[in-house]
């Protein structure tokens, strides 16, 4: 479904990716995890049209969409959300909702996905007409995360969901992760989390400086000696 | 048309509606009860409200500081005034020339501008820097007069007057009206279209509207042709109402500055807003002009000094204008 190879990025002047290269299935979650500057957003918005990368291509269902801009890279559906939850603070919970469905593929479909992302976040409908910006910190990433289904994606790709959120809401929000997964979307989880990534993932990748360092199944990741000594500090 | 008018309606609050009538229909008359003293100072608030609703498009709607509005005020005014003089082509054909003209500088600001991701600070300088050069340009361009100036016949026979806006100051009055009233209703439209609601992302946070799939090139872009094509109009106003051009005033950074204050005192973002603005800033700085010649005192600069108060008081107590607050008092919240 998603294929990326011997991605290199630099930022000012420094390599952020080298050579990485991933692969990503239909119906899968796929995890990255690292340590912080190990490169995991420039590969999350590489994959997003968000930035070019200097080599390596990346292919959508065999076609290849290298350097396409993230509207164009939008529209094929693949989505995303995005590190520390970029919510329209200004705006009311609906009106970030329907900013989501703006995008070709999804804008005939608004009323539905709206309905339907009520129905998975009731707590969104309780405060359709609320600012966003005066929302909790678990409710800003659910907003979050609405906001891009309603863009009908194929693929997700979570930029650090679990980030400044409190244990019980990280827990809450893998189990949403979890849902869409079950739902029949695809999901690509950039985690610092380790441990809970790597027990909702189907298949990892550890990325170290820029580059994959280790690539297995979430469960043969999580066992393995090398893992367990450098993130799960056991 | 009833679709139109339904879309325009949308949402606004109920009370409104009967309030935008009202006021309308007040200004309607205002000709009619007033001096002429009075209906100069409504034509400059008018004109205030106008190119500040334009201006408001791109900061307000866009989140794009342009400080360098006066460009297309200028150019505005110079390309219907020169097709005037020298040809003698009506105002109302030459508008097109001056949006043509206004557009055509937009669209190299915003190309190279948005292409390159030039931003926030960056983005002003540049807007400041196209005003400033075009004027220097002009006040070598002997042409259309040169840093001399260039001058509009004031009357000429055996032609309508109203085809060549020559006329009194009522003529004007209800020109810079029917412009006010245009613009409202172009920006309320655009506001509650698709357009504004991608402004408002982009203004909000730009990396996620990029991320949500929104062409952020496209809608920049979008942003300063609407406004720019918007604020020709004005130049055009400008020069047949006042009938003198100087590259050295109609480009300057100060009138940039002036257009940008009534939306920004009267609530950046806010359909009323740049109305309010215009209103407050115009008639007070007249009244104090009024209360310091009644005691006979002459204080050269004190208009600026006023409108720096003003700003000054707007930025500590109300950062969001004085509309929000006011509609608020009113209870003309979105219904939303």
């Amino acid at each position: 479904m998603l294929s990326v190879s011997q991605l290199d990025f630099d930022y000012a002047g420094v390599r952020a990716l080298s050579g990485v290269s991933i692969e990503v299935g239909s119906g899968e979650i796929v995890a990255i995890v690292g340590a912080n500057g190990a490169g995991k957003t420039s590969l999350i918005r590489a994959i997003a049209g968000m930035l070019v990368p200097r080599a390596g291509c990346v292919h959508w269902h065999g076609q290849d969409i290298t350097g396409w801009p993230s509207h164009r890279v939008c529209e094929l559906g693949i989505g995303q959300v995005a590190e520390g939850r970029q919510i329209f603070p200004s705006l009311t919970v609906e009106e970030n909702l329907r900013i989501g469905a703006m995008i070709a593929r999804a804008r005939t479909q608004e009323s539905a996905h709206l309905t339907r992302v009520f129905a998975m976040f009731p707590r969104l409908a309780e405060r359709r007409r609320q600012v966003a910006g005066t929302l909790s910190g678990g409710e800003q990433q659910m907003l979050a995360i609405g906001r891009c289904l309603m863009g009908a994606p194929e693929l997700i790709l979570f930029d650090e969901p679990s980030l400044g959120l409190s244990p019980a809401l990280v827990q809450e929000v893998f189990a949403t992760i979890q849902s869409l997964n079950r739902e029949g979307i695809t999901i690509v989880l950039v985690e610092q989390n380790v441990a809970q990534s790597l027990r909702l993932a189907h298949r990892a990748y550890v990325l170290e400086t820029g580059q994959i360092a280790m690539a297995g199944t979430g469960a043969a990741l999580l066992a393995d000696d090398r893992v367990r000594q450098a993130y799960l500090a056991l | 048309m009833t679709d139109w008018a339904g879309r325009m309606a949308g949402d606004a609050p109920p009370r409104a509606l009967p309030l935008l009538a009202a006021l309308l229909a007040a200004l309607l008359v205002l000709p009619a009860i007033v001096d002429s003293y009075v209906l100069s100072i409504a034509i400059l608030v008018l004109y205030f409200a106008y190119v500040g609703q334009a201006w408001n498009i791109m900061m307000g709607f866009a989140g794009q500081l342009s400080l360098g509005h006066s460009l297309y005020v200028g150019l505005g005014a110079y390309a219907s005034a020169v097709l005037f003089v020298h040809h003698g082509v009506a105002p109302w054909i030459g508008a097109f020339a001056a949006i043509g003209a206004a557009i055509a500088a937009a669209a190299i600001i915003g190309a190279l501008a948005f292409r390159f991701g030039i931003a926030g600070v960056y983005f002003a300088l540049l807007t400041i820097a196209f005003a400033e050069f075009t004027r220097i340009g002009f006040d070598h361009f002997p042409w259309i007069g040169g840093s001399g100036g260039l001058f509009l016949p004031v009357a000429r026979h055996g032609e309508s007057e109203f085809w060549m806006l020559r006329g009194p100051p009522v003529m004007f009055y209800y020109v810079i009206l029917s412009m006010a009233a245009m613009a409202f209703a172009m920006c309320r439209l655009l506001m509650v279209g698709r357009i504004g609601y991608y402004w408002r992302a982009l203004r909000e946070d730009e990396d996620a509207a990029r991320a949500l799939g929104i062409d952020i090139f496209r809608y920049k872009m979008l942003a300063i042709l609407i406004s720019s094509a918007m604020t020709a109009p004005a130049g055009v106003f400008f020069a047949f109402y006042y009938n003198t051009l100087f590259p050295e005033q109609i480009f300057s950074m100060l009138r940039s500055i002036e257009l940008i204050l009534g939306p920004i005192i009267g609530g950046l973002g806010t359909l009323f807003g740049p109305i309010l603005g215009a209103f407050v800033l115009t008639v007070l700085a007249e009244v104090l002009n009024e209360v310091l010649a009644a005691l006979g005192w002459e204080i050269p600069g004190a208009r600026q000094v006023f409108y720096g108060l003003c700003l000054l008081v707007v930025v500590m107590y109300l950062p969001e204008g004085i509309w929000p607050a006011l509609a608020r008092r009113l209870g003309l919240e979105r219904r939303r």
